[in-house]
């Protein structure tokens, strides 16, 4: 059976999102011909030409007032795949529809005319797209035709692009010269932009293969208590990761009662096993207090808390108030919850936190702050579980959903504050005669990182300079002992030595470090930490040669599926998209040391 | 490199589900939120065969319990004979609580499709919802509408808000962010649930047969007699149906793709008379099955027009 892949189409007004989707759907034939003869006589009434959008805007007042005011969902099939789009609107009045959208889709279809460049309303829709956690963009250039097909012009919304996207990190990205109104590059490849060698849109749409980084951990949140009769009683909901088969040991959280599993039911089948996404029933083999909102678990990963800290975006007319009590949804968790900390809004051009002066909060402004809740409830951070990092905020007054939001981290205590030390790290680095550098060596297994840190930590000794090696395996023989190769495990890791490194930094010393990381949020994450010294280095090797210079035999293990999560074999590596430095460590190694001590010496 | 890897551990993890599997899981999912996060819900039960699979799922879904709801029927009196017989039996077989509504004053005031056009549908259906809605006090109420229907429902949400007046305000939508569906109202308020918001009719189709689900049979082709009405196949279910002058009774070989009251449901010439015919010929249909709806074609958003008023 062919698979599902749902996406939303955003962009500023009038950049043609409705036309190309309703002449994409037009194409593929999957109008049927009532709906294809409504559309040809729609249109006459206001031209020659089909207006393609008039497909899309179903509303009296969106076809009056030609906009869209709110998301539309089509539905459409080729050979190869099911899609749903989800068409939604630009205008910024109507952000939150767009949220709407946005919160559907596994992958963002951004539209640009091709004229005009990017308005600040499309990096709005790409912000919110990747705050949600769409990893998928494509980029469709559009108008083509009214820059007659001109390379040059494509090449300028490239460049922007790119730019916006060196701080917004989007992992996978492709970006399409297509005139929606005359179908080039829409479903097959344009005659008349030759210089282009990508896919058309819909060759896109087919083939694209999304990463399904699931947790593999089993988490089920109860939806209800299914009590028939008083021999029965069975938990119900949908297994959001993960398996479970019968015998298994789960723990209720917050609780964290032990129970084993009796029986299972997928929908009005009895079961041995179930796994993610199944509708089930469970029946433990002994009663313990469960009930809607409870997390079932087999190994706990999550939190329990009372307060977090949090990406809102705010939908409500009604203003942002600070300590109010509102609704907030985790899951199927009710309960409630009060923002007890405005910290900054985030400017939507330059994705920057600002700090505010005062509570100045509307609609459609995403801000970062402290939320405080009734009970402590089960959730997770938004970039390691999805499903337990998001949650909505409802006015218990009006009952409007008033915002989205992320979570970013426990909150931990607030009587913590930050103690203001005499001696800081500019004094202890005069000191040192040196100015406090981090070098982040990152790279394949086995691609000569820690080689080549030590041969420019035995350097910078040798001019004079105070330095401190941190490798990856020492490491993990010592503090992060405790820690696996889970992607939880790995982001933690990196966290934990970006910390260390900022004490050492602190501290006044430069600072080599030799990680994999092979994730770049985990980078970002790390470079946050350090701060501006901080000198992403990419030991870029071929994977033939460190799959020919492993010493360990880690690579081989890994071929035969000895090792799990092996970086470069059986788990990504995501290359570094603007490093400070690229060394190809493809040659002699004195060549590639020179290079290196060269290229480093502008840092100083 | 990263492609390969990905998609192999796609395949691991998502290789138990299916297109269809995922599509009852959302809907169960959404009947269950209901059950649990509103005061009185009710599920619309219109015999057809959208609600014949909504009421599957709903079985489906508090298995080995019942539903913890009633289900509605909206009779405006006028819906075919076969329609009704299956209604009575499939309630007693499955034993659920079903409620039958007619709104009396109109059929005291003989309002029908005949005389009557659009203010038929406004009082039978529309203001006979509402009355039942208001009588029992339903808080919620599931319909088997989808998006593929109609431009306007490709616009509504999951959970559809409707204010005291049962009016729904498309300009002005409550957002709807992932699955955390706000169910939240004030009194006199009332909510609208689709948990086949995403299926198509094609989709429907091919479950019903997956799950061998018993269908109305006027969904299977069989000789009937129909008149040629305005370009519509219309059956002679009873003999409230007066002959204008030319109008024959014929018998035709015909099936109907929906159903509803039979002045206002046209029937399509058709062979297929199993399961597999009826899944095969959808597959292959070139219009869209609100061709057969008399009523939607008055106005370009008529639809909508009676959404805005309270239908469903």
């Amino acid at each position: 059976m062919k698979d599902l892949l749902k996406f939303v189409v955003c962009g500023s007004v009038d950049d043609g999102k409705s036309t190309l989707i309703g002449h994409l759907l037009y194409n593929c034939n999957c109008l049927y011909l009532d709906q294809k003869d409504a559309l040809i006589s729609d249109s006459k009434k206001t031209g020659e030409d089909i207006d393609y959008s008039l497909l899309l805007d179903g509303l009296s007042a969106e076809r009056e007032q030609k906009i869209t005011i709110d998301v539309a969902y089509r539905y459409f099939t080729t050979n190869k795949r099911n899609f749903i789009v989800a068409d939604a609107p630009g205008h910024a009045e109507y952000t939150r529809n767009m949220a709407v959208g946005a919160s559907f889709g596994d992958l963002a279809c951004i539209l640009i005319d091709a004229t005009k460049l990017m308005t600040e309303q499309t990096i709005r829709h790409m912000r919110i797209c990747k705050m949600f956690g769409i990893d998928y963009f494509v980029f469709i250039v559009n108008k083509m035709d009214l820059v007659d097909y001109d390379e040059k012009a494509f090449l300028k919304v490239k460049k922007q692009i790119d730019d916006v996207n060196k701080e917004l990190g989007i992992p996978n990205i492709e970006i399409i010269p297509v005139s929606a109104k005359k179908g080039e590059n829409l479903d097959k490849s344009s005659k008349k932009m030759l210089w282009y060698k990508g896919p058309s849109f819909l060759e896109y749409l087919e083939n694209v293969q999304k990463d399904n980084w699931e947790n593999d951990d089993f988490y089920l949140q109860v939806q209800r208590v299914c009590r028939p009769n008083s021999t029965f009683r069975g938990y119900q909901g949908q297994i959001l990761s993960g398996q479970i088969n019968v015998g298994d040991i789960l723990t209720n959280l917050p609780s964290k009662e032990k129970a084993q599993v009796k029986e299972i039911y997928v929908t009005d089948k009895k079961v041995k096993k179930a796994s993610t996404g199944m509708p089930v029933t469970i029946c433990l083999n002994e009663e313990i207090d469960i009930s809607r909102g409870n997390v079932l678990v087999k190994n706990n990963n999550l939190i329990i808390d009372d307060k977090f800290t949090c990406q809102l975006l705010w939908m409500d007319d009604n203003d942002i108030k600070l300590n109010r009590n509102y609704q907030i949804q985790v899951g199927t968790k009710t309960t409630t919850a009060r923002i007890t900390n405005i910290k900054s809004k985030i400017n939507l051009q330059t994705g920057k936190e600002e700090k505010i002066s005062k509570i100045d909060i509307k609609k459609n402004d995403i801000v970062s702050c402290d939320i405080s809740l009734n009970e402590k409830i089960v959730f997770d951070e938004f970039k390691n579980n999805k499903n337990f990092g998001k949650f909505i905020f409802v006015n218990l007054i009006t009952n409007q959903t008033s915002a989205a939001g992320i979570i970013k981290s426990q909150l931990l205590e607030t009587n913590l504050s930050y103690q203001k030390l005499d001696i800081t790290k500019k004094i202890r680095a005069t000191n040192l005669n040196q100015k406090p550098l981090t070098f982040w060596f990152t790279g394949l297994p086995a691609s000569g990182k820690s080689t080549l840190a030590n041969e420019l930590e035995k350097y910078l000794t040798s001019i004079g300079k105070h330095t401190m090696l941190l490798d990856g395996d020492n490491i993990r023989l010592g503090l992060n002992k405790d820690l696996k190769f889970s992607l939880k495990d790995r982001s933690e890791n990196i966290r934990r030595v970006a910390e260390v490194t900022k004490l050492l930094n602190d501290a006044g010393l430069i600072v080599l470090t030799s990680f994999i990381s092979p994730f770049e949020k985990d980078r970002k994450i790390a470079k946050e930490i350090i701060g501006s010294d901080f000198i992403e280095i990419y030991v870029k090797t071929k994977l033939e040669i460190c799959e020919k210079r492993d010493k360990k035999g880690n690579y081989l293990k890994a071929r035969k599926g000895l090792i799990k999560d092996f970086t470069g074999i059986s788990s990504p590596y995501d290359e570094p998209s603007n490093p400070n430095i690229i060394i190809e460590n493809n040659e002699q190694l004195d060549k590639v040391i020179i290079s290196l001590i060269e290229q480093i010496k502008k840092y100083m | 490199m990263r492609a390969i890897i990905l998609v192999e551990k796609t395949i691991i993890l998502g290789g138990c589900m299916n297109y269809l599997d995922k599509l009852e899981a959302e809907a169960i999912y959404i009947i269950r939120e209901v059950a649990e996060t509103c005061e009185k819900p009710v599920m619309l039960y219109s015999i057809g065969k959208d609600s014949s699979v909504m009421l599957h799922l709903a079985l489906k879904a508090f298995y080995p319990g019942k539903p913890p709801f009633p289900f509605l029927h909206v009779d405006t009196t006028w819906k075919f004979h076969e329609m009704i017989e299956f209604r009575d039996r499939i309630a007693k077989e499955k034993g659920i609580d079903l409620i039958v509504y007619t709104n009396e004053e109109g059929v005291k005031n003989n309002i029908n499709p005949f005389d009557h056009g659009s203010m038929y549908t406004d009082i039978m259906k529309t203001e006979a919802l509402k009355q039942a809605i208001d009588k029992y006090g339903f808080t919620a109420a599931f319909g088997g509408a989808r998006r593929d229907e109609e431009k306007s429902r490709s616009k509504e949400r999951i959970f559809s808000f409707r204010n005291e007046n049962h009016a729904w305000d498309p300009k002005n939508q409550r957002p709807e962010l992932w699955n955390l569906y706000n169910t939240r109202i004030n009194e006199g308020e009332s909510i609208r649930v689709f948990p086949l918001s995403n299926w198509t009719e094609k989709d429907i189709w091919q479950y019903i047969k997956r799950e061998n689900i018993e269908v109305v049979p006027l969904y299977f082709a069989k000789k009937r007699p129909v008149i040629n009405r305005n370009g519509n196949l219309i059956m002679v279910d009873d003999d409230r149906l007066k002959l204008k002058d030319g109008e024959k009774i014929e018998y035709k070989m015909v099936r109907f793709r929906t159903l509803g009251c039979y002045p206002l449901t046209g029937a399509c010439l058709s062979k297929a008379q199993t399961l597999d015919d009826v899944v095969n010929e959808t597959l292959e249909e070139k219009s869209s099955e609100r061709v057969t709806r008399v009523i939607d074609y008055q106005k370009n958003t008529s639809m909508e027009q009676r959404k805005k008023e309270g239908y469903f």
